[in-house]
């Protein structure tokens, strides 16, 4: 229908990004009728996706050209914003943002560095962009829901981390089943996106492949070694980031920090 | 450090030195000093919000007060390896915080802490002491408000503490619970030597069970002394 009305792709990308996102604050405002809150939170969201994927999709239109060393600044600048964006997700867990950052960094850095360097992924820009990217964000969201469900977890049973350290144990003994909880929850995502890999959903990646020209069956492996990468990656981030964030949720005094309210 | 004791007095087995603490600009407490003699029975009594819980988790320092110190038979705390204070200084909280599984496990949770096995007659003599003789293998699922607080104060003397602290033991016990867990902490007292402070806001609790108090009020010692000068003064 759409397509009869605009001549121009831009229009008719921005008519379809508008249905869209009505489609979403539709959903938003049934959310509300039941008393949960996500207008702003959503709105926000959707405007800053479609501002930053449009402007990520400029950058690249002139990075087509650039020289290939250019994609580490790229990728670079992505997990600075990945860190500070998931660290919200951490509300009151000191130092989160740097745990973030450094846990992003080196868990989708590892993985992109190695299948880059195994030749897995290509260096040219328009390939190691949009699947480094892919890797990144999704470890942002791995990080993201390891650190939300460790602050849930830590402060639903404060009492008994305080009680256990009350009889002499280490910070790691009192918490470290709440740091395994918040690592596998967070992996979730990940294992089920593998676990139903072509049978519930066929990822944009292999659909991006195959509109431009790519035979099928490689598509499909490719896809899955994206898929697998982004398991490697994100299980890497969220080991980091909980054992780091361990770290941080005590004082040097054995202390609980990371609390409700005092 | 305040020395209240004399020449020829027991020294004084804790000494809370100034201590004061103070969260996001607000004061929770200030300049609180008091010594407890060994073998003695300390309260706490204040009205809510008064600062007692806070001031005995500034005991075993389980939070960092923001001034002053505690002295632990004469030495700094802050000089102990937090471990090992809490160790020395066990507490029993409000509510029990019982570990899943069964009873033996919490009893030898402190001991393991430390690499020590508690053995199975050690165990048993400690759910003697508490009155939970053959409950080492119930599941601390199924057991009641009372038995669960038995439980946890057997499980800190497990740690052989030298000084126990009791935040609010008995507050969400029915009142036949409240007076056994009374007379289970005055005979430990009692026969053990132990020394003990409790946190209470029920004047009639610290009448009946401690020799020398201490009223805070807004996060300040307002009075100390024995309990009979200063509750029925």
């Amino acid at each position: 229908m759409l397509n009869s009305w605009f001549r121009s792709e831009l229009a008719l990308g921005l008519a379809q990004a508008a249905i869209a996102s009505l489609l979403a604050l539709a959903v938003v405002l049934l959310a509300r009728r039941r008393n949960i809150h996500l207008e702003s939170d959503a709105a926000i969201a959707l405007v800053r996706g479609i501002v930053q994927i449009v402007a990520v999709g400029s950058i690249l239109a002139l990075l087509l050209k650039a020289p290939r060393w250019t994609s580490v600044f790229l990728l670079t600048g992505m997990i600075l914003a990945a860190g500070s964006i998931s660290a919200k997700r951490a509300k009151n867990i000191p130092g989160a943002v740097k745990i973030s950052t450094y846990s992003i960094a080196a868990g989708a850095g590892a993985v992109t560095a190695i299948m880059t360097w195994a030749g897995v992924i290509d260096t040219a820009i328009t390939s190691l962009i949009p699947v480094g990217s892919m890797i990144i964000a999704n470890a942002m969201n791995t990080n993201g829901l390891a650190l939300n469900r460790f602050r849930a977890e830590v402060l639903a049973h404060t009492g008994e981390i305080e009680t256990a350290l009350a009889l002499g144990a280490t910070p790691r003994a009192t918490i470290g089943r709440y740091a395994e909880t918040s690592i596998h929850s967070s992996l979730i995502p990940a294992i089920d996106n593998l676990r139903s890999l072509g049978i519930v959903w066929i990822p944009g990646l292999m659909t991006g492949m195959l509109l431009s020209g790519a035979r099928p069956l490689y598509a499909a492996i490719y896809q899955f070694v994206v898929i697998a990468m982004i398991l490697a990656s994100s299980g890497l981030t969220s080991l980091l980031s909980t054992t780091m964030i361990q770290a941080h949720a005590f004082s040097d005094a054995d202390q609980l920090l990371l609390k409700g309210s005092d | 450090m305040n020395n209240t004791s004399g020449p020829n007095q027991p020294q004084q087995i804790l000494q809370a030195d100034r201590l004061g603490r103070v969260v996001g600009g607000k004061t929770i407490l200030a300049d609180v000093s008091f010594p407890v003699m060994p073998g003695e029975m300390l309260g706490i009594v204040g009205a809510s919000g008064s600062g007692k819980s806070s001031l005995l988790r500034l005991l075993n320092r389980l939070d960092e007060p923001t001034s002053g110190t505690v002295f632990l038979d004469g030495t700094d705390y802050r000089q102990l390896p937090p471990r090992e204070l809490r160790r020395r200084v066990g507490m029993v909280t409000q509510r029990p915080f019982l570990f899943p599984g069964d009873v033996a496990f919490n009893l030898r949770f402190g001991p393991a802490q430390r690499g020590e096995n508690l053995a199975d007659d050690e165990v048993t003599r400690l759910l003697e002491q508490v009155g939970l003789p053959d409950f080492a293998s119930r599941d601390t699922a199924v057991l009641s408000g009372g038995e669960q607080q038995r439980v946890s104060l057997a499980r800190t003397l497990a740690n052989r503490p030298e000084v126990l602290l009791l935040d609010e033991p008995t507050s969400a016990l029915d009142e036949q619970s409240k007076l056994g867990i009374e007379e289970l902490v005055g005979r430990l007292v009692r026969d053990q030597g132990l020394t003990c402070v409790m946190v209470t806001h029920d004047r009639d609790q610290a009448r009946r069970m401690c020799q020398q108090v201490v009223v805070l009020e807004a996060g300040r010692l307002i009075q100390s002394g024995s309990t009979s000068e200063v509750l029925d003064a």
